[in-house]
């Protein structure tokens, strides 16, 4: 079984189902990426994953464990953590701040964890004392990936991380989102950017109208010429 | 010409009665801002939770002078002051437990909260007026002057006299050291840090494991207990009535409004804006100008804007003029 498995999801946020039997898998320290039109249901079905939208069918399972029930904040407490498309930061508060928040549920090791994101983000350690609000998008943005590391997860989901990013920040932010996968944290990502994100991908979803059109690794998605024609522009 | 009369004049008459109440309204102003920020609605119900806590505060004041208790030259009041906050804390734990909670659980709009937050001062007003009763209260005990008009007189050879009365000496202390810990508490501590991310972001500080309801008690609490303390430093500074309260509601929003609703800093800077714009305006400058010009030179009448009945106009005035000029407030607050 997979490390998660979001298996037959159907439902939306109101009486219309938005999420037709979808289905996404993750395996440990591997990436996925779920592509699509706008309005495919990327991000509901992401919202799904992370319970807050109202499943009528389906189930979502994390390592072996059914979590279909739980709310959002106890599935954060299960090791999945997300990273919302907007509004990500505590915008008056300062980059460290911001990231002990991301480790409000830990007591111990919240100091390595910090080590660890600016490690990753070195930027964030020189503008640590510097209000989240006043940074540049693709810095907020790091600060809201390096936020959801602190609760350590093992699942990190990201809705559009490099939405209004500019292209060298967004290459940038790809390649520190495989390191983050290379340290055994599997990643579940929405993208506009779909060329580039399969590229990053062992796993591609592409959904069509909530209901997946095309599954396979990302690199397949990328040569599959039905795929390049409809969905990657040729 | 008479610099120094002059400014004595103006030290006793505006500057430090001004500070005094600045300070009281900066505390009460604070509590609606942290309501406002983290509750997100306007709490029309502090000017009363100020009325009850200070109510409060008299009650157990009076029980402890008949106890024969007393910290003198402090009034007793400030001994009976944790029992104040700890009563009115509460209050307001039960309102929110009665009243707001069902409404935040529906996420009702803001201005449902506020129509019932009048609900809830109307209440709170009614259970002020039992408990303690409609008439004015003095009830500072402790030394009335640091230092005394007459006595400056004497000492200086000064014309002016200069009054420093101990409640105003207690209200700015008393407000630094609260302001003080406001501040370390809301910039240095675990729940504090929890609150202004909860004020910042509320669906991110739940997914990153914020209890809300654990922040709203919290901010219940503090509130209780900037009202109470503010309360009771504006009744041993002047007296205890508990209309006048309800009327300190006015000023302590325009207090908050114009520093920026949702910022504490902005309150505490909007308290003594409108303070010293209210007894500015209100004042008579005629004893001032006529250390400074040549005798024949200062005008029969008054030099005052308003007369002193208006003064609820001048935080009225100052509140139309922010909110046309510059709706964010000062230091640029949360409403929009």
């Amino acid at each position: 079984m997979s490390f998660l498995e979001a298996a037959n999801m159907t439902g939306g946020y109101g009486a219309a189902d938005i999420l037709h039997s979808c289905t996404l898998r993750v395996e440990k320290g591997q990436i996925a990426v779920i592509v699509g039109p706008n309005g495919a249901g990327k991000s509901t079905a992401m919202k799904a994953v992370f319970g807050m939208l109202k499943l009528r069918g389906g189930h979502v399972m994390l390592e072996g464990e059914d979590i279909t029930q739980l709310s959002p904040q106890a599935r954060v407490a299960k090791g999945m953590a997300f990273v919302p498309q907007t509004s990500n930061v505590f915008p008056s508060m300062s980059v460290e701040e911001n990231l002990e928040m991301g480790a409000f549920l830990r007591r111990e090791g919240v100091a390595e964890t910090m080590e660890q994101v600016y490690a990753l983000f070195p930027i964030l350690r020189d503008k640590r004392l510097q209000a989240a609000g006043e940074l540049s998008g693709g810095q907020r943005q790091q600060v809201a990936v390096g936020r959801a590391l602190m609760t350590e997860p093992k699942l990190l989901m990201l809705d559009e991380p490099t939405a209004g990013v500019s292209p060298i920040v967004m290459d940038e932010l790809f390649d520190r989102i495989i390191e983050v996968a290379r340290t055994g944290i599997s990643i579940l990502m929405v993208e506009q950017n779909a060329r580039q994100a399969l590229s990053i991908a062992d796993m591609g979803y592409v959904l069509v109208q909530g209901s997946n059109r095309y599954t396979d690794t990302g690199e397949a998605l990328l040569a599959d010429p039905d795929v390049r024609r409809t969905f990657l522009g040729g | 010409m008479d610099f120094l009369n002059a400014i004595v004049a103006l030290l006793n008459f505006v500057i430090i009665p001004a500070s005094a109440y600045g300070a009281q309204l900066a505390l009460g102003a604070l509590g609606v801002t942290l309501i406002y920020g983290i509750l997100r609605f306007s709490n029309f119900a502090h000017g009363d939770t100020m009325a009850f806590g200070t109510a409060i505060t008299i009650l157990v004041t009076w029980g402890l002078q008949s106890l024969g208790v007393s910290i003198s030259p402090l009034p007793t009041a400030l001994l009976a002051l944790p029992f104040g906050i700890a009563a009115t804390a509460a209050l307001v734990l039960g309102t929110d437990r009665a009243v707001y909670r069902f409404y935040r659980k529906k996420k009702s709009d803001p201005i449902i909260l506020v129509m019932a937050s009048v609900g809830v001062m109307f209440i709170m007003n009614g259970i002020t007026r039992f408990v303690i009763g409609v008439r004015d209260i003095q009830f500072d005990d402790g030394v009335r002057f640091v230092i005394n008009a007459r006595e400056f007189r004497t000492a200086t050879g000064l014309a002016e006299g200069l009054a420093l009365r101990s409640t105003q000496v207690i209200t700015l202390v008393t407000a630094v050291l609260v302001v003080w810990a406001l501040f370390w508490f809301l910039g240095r501590t675990r729940t504090g840090k929890s609150m202004r991310a909860f004020s910042d972001n509320e669906d991110l500080a739940l997914l990153s494991g914020i209890n809300p309801e654990r922040v709203v008690a919290v901010t219940w609490i503090i509130a209780a207990a900037l009202a109470t303390i503010a309360g009771t430093l504006f009744g041993l500074d002047k007296s205890f009535k508990a209309f006048n309260y309800f009327q300190l509601l006015l000023p302590i929003f325009a207090a908050a409004i114009v520093g920026g609703l949702g910022n504490p800093l902005g309150a505490i800077a909007g308290g003594f804006v409108i303070s010293f714009s209210e007894v500015a305006v209100t004042f008579d400058f005629r004893k001032v100008v006529a250390y400074l010009v040549p005798g024949d030179w200062t005008p029969d009448g008054p030099i005052q804007l308003l007369s002193t009945e208006y003064k609820f106009a001048v935080s009225f005035a100052i509140l139309i003029i922010v909110l046309l000029f510059r709706p964010t407030g000062i230091f640029r607050g949360k409403s929009s």
